[in-house]
């Protein structure tokens, strides 16, 4: 059984608020959402900026008691959850409950828990730490508040690939709706890095960015960090027809690879495996693809290598392909970042505009395609992709088509 | 450039490379010591410890050998003790 797999609700917290509308509001405008850090103390790292969600009151989504079992990355997930279940507008019986899936990816888990908790001990010189620390820190702790809220009782699982987490969760959803091994999936990622400790941990790496990120520019100096989650309904294309849902956009095709290369620098051949085994398994020729959410981070590796990859997919075809970075506004969420730039990517079908490149200056001869510098532009395009690349050689590519 | 500076400089590269100290000599490049990207950042954090230095992103971005790295940090060490004296 193959089926066609329609995405039914979206849902996003970000930079640029607390909806997915709003996410979509900032990207169309080409705005952005890199402020001045304030999670943690200025001048406590080198970076001063980062994408963080604004004015966010964990008391506007839970009770004060479910608040304390819920790390920040965690709340996020269920945040999103929400919202994309009441646009997809499926309400969850015992029996639909067990044939639903939830797919989350997530990098660190509760880092700020950790760093909290290792406080006390280190630091204040407390013997203990909050018995509460492993089930908030727990990488799977969204998604299984994501399951208790709705009765899933299918198979739900989250996904740790740095910074391909959420392109590998929801391609394990796709294929799950797809097969007819669930009928629905609860798909995404989220992600709260911006703990004093693992922003150190990033200082170290020396890859994040002293003012903003400028993806496929000359002078890009690095990425910017980011934090939220973006969340997807999946369902057949005929279960949406037949309940009146409206179909928001279809995942058409999920392709992985490994560069088995190095922990750290990416490798151009390992991401052109993913691309092209995402269009084998899309059943697509190069020539469909119109748009090109990229990975894009802004680092000088990645930018110069991902350009490297989908021109040696693409061929001639890489010269008429809009490609930008939507982590020049967002910024890089990690786990999250995936389950964005799919909001982003089907945002940009839906609405024929595509998301600019922000903050780009001077053109690279090593990223020399149309990365759609600052300004949105209008494009009518059926078919894209949204590419994943993480730390440890890790790639995963989404196929996303429009809504027909 | 010193040769205490120098012995420092390439002993912290030597401790960080888990290799031989005398194979880390002032004209060797990165590439002939196989220091790779993430060694160069590793390196880095070690000499900011060893010196007690802020060393910055745009300043090691270029460094290629032993003798830019004992260079750039003798700049570095200057710029500190000016700053100091002030």
């Amino acid at each position: 059984m193959t089926r066609r797999v329609a995405v039914t609700g979206i849902g996003a917290i970000s930079g640029f608020g607390q909806t997915f509308p709003e996410l979509w509001a900032g990207l169309a405008a080409g705005k952005n959402a890199i402020r001045p850090l304030t999670l943690v103390a200025p001048g406590a790292v080198r970076f001063p900026n980062a994408a963080e969600v604004p004015d966010y009151d964990p008391s506007q989504h839970f009770e004060e008691k479910e608040a304390l079992l819920l790390d920040r990355f965690a709340q996020f997930a269920a945040v999103a959850a929400r919202e994309a279940v009441r646009a997809s507008g499926i309400e969850f019986s015992p029996e639909l409950g067990e044939r639903t899936a939830i797919a989350l990816g997530c990098s660190g888990g509760g880092k700020s828990t950790e760093d909290d908790g290792f406080h006390h001990l280190y630091a204040l010189k407390e013997p203990r730490v909050s018995p509460l620390t492993i089930a908030r820190a727990m990488s799977n702790a969204g998604a299984s508040r994501v399951s208790f809220e709705y009765g899933i009782t299918g198979p739900v699982f989250t996904l740790s690939t740095a910074c391909s987490s959420a392109n590998h969760a929801i391609g394990q959803a796709f294929r799950m709706v797809r097969s007819g091994e669930v009928e629905v999936a609860i798909a995404g990622g989220s992600e709260a890095p911006l703990s004093l400790g693992f922003l150190k941990a990033w200082e170290a790496m020396r890859v994040v960015s002293p003012d903003t990120c400028r993806p496929f520019s000359r002078d890009r100096r690095g990425l910017i960090l980011g934090e939220g989650a973006a969340v997807l309904v999946l369902e057949p294309v005929e279960r949406a027809q037949a309940r009146g849902a409206t179909i928001l956009g279809e995942i058409a095709g999920f392709g992985m690879s490994s560069d088995a290369h190095h922990i750290t620098q990416p490798s151009a051949v390992g991401a052109a495996r993913a691309i092209r085994a995402a269009l084998a398994d899309a059943e697509l020729s190069p020539e469909a693809i119109g748009y090109v959410n990229a990975h894009g981070t802004g680092t000088l590796a990645n930018d110069a290598t991902e350009t490297e990859a989908i021109k040696n997919v693409f061929g001639e075809h890489a010269r008429k392909l809009l490609v930008s970075s939507t982590k020049s506004m967002h910024g890089h969420a990690l786990g999250a970042a995936g389950a964005l730039e799919a909001a982003a990517t089907l945002g940009a079908l839906q609405a024929g505009l595509i998301p600019p490149t922000a903050n780009f200056t001077t053109p690279d001869p090593s990223c020399d395609l149309d990365v759609v510098p600052n300004t949105p532009r209008q494009a009518q395009i059926e078919w894209a992709i949204s590419n994943s690349f993480a730390f440890g050689g890790l790639n995963a590519v989404l196929i996303f088509r429009k809504s027909t | 450039m010193s040769d205490d500076l120098i012995s420092r400089v390439t002993g912290v590269i030597a401790k960080t490379q888990k290799i031989p100290p005398e194979t880390v000599t002032i004209d060797k490049s990165f590439e002939e010591l196989k220091i790779d990207s993430l060694d160069g950042i590793n390196i880095l954090f070690a000499l900011e410890g060893e010196f007690d230095l802020d060393i910055p992103d745009d300043a090691a971005r270029s460094i290629r050998t032993v003798r830019e790295m004992v260079e750039g940090i003798e700049k570095l060490l200057a710029a500190k003790s000016a700053e100091t004296q002030k």
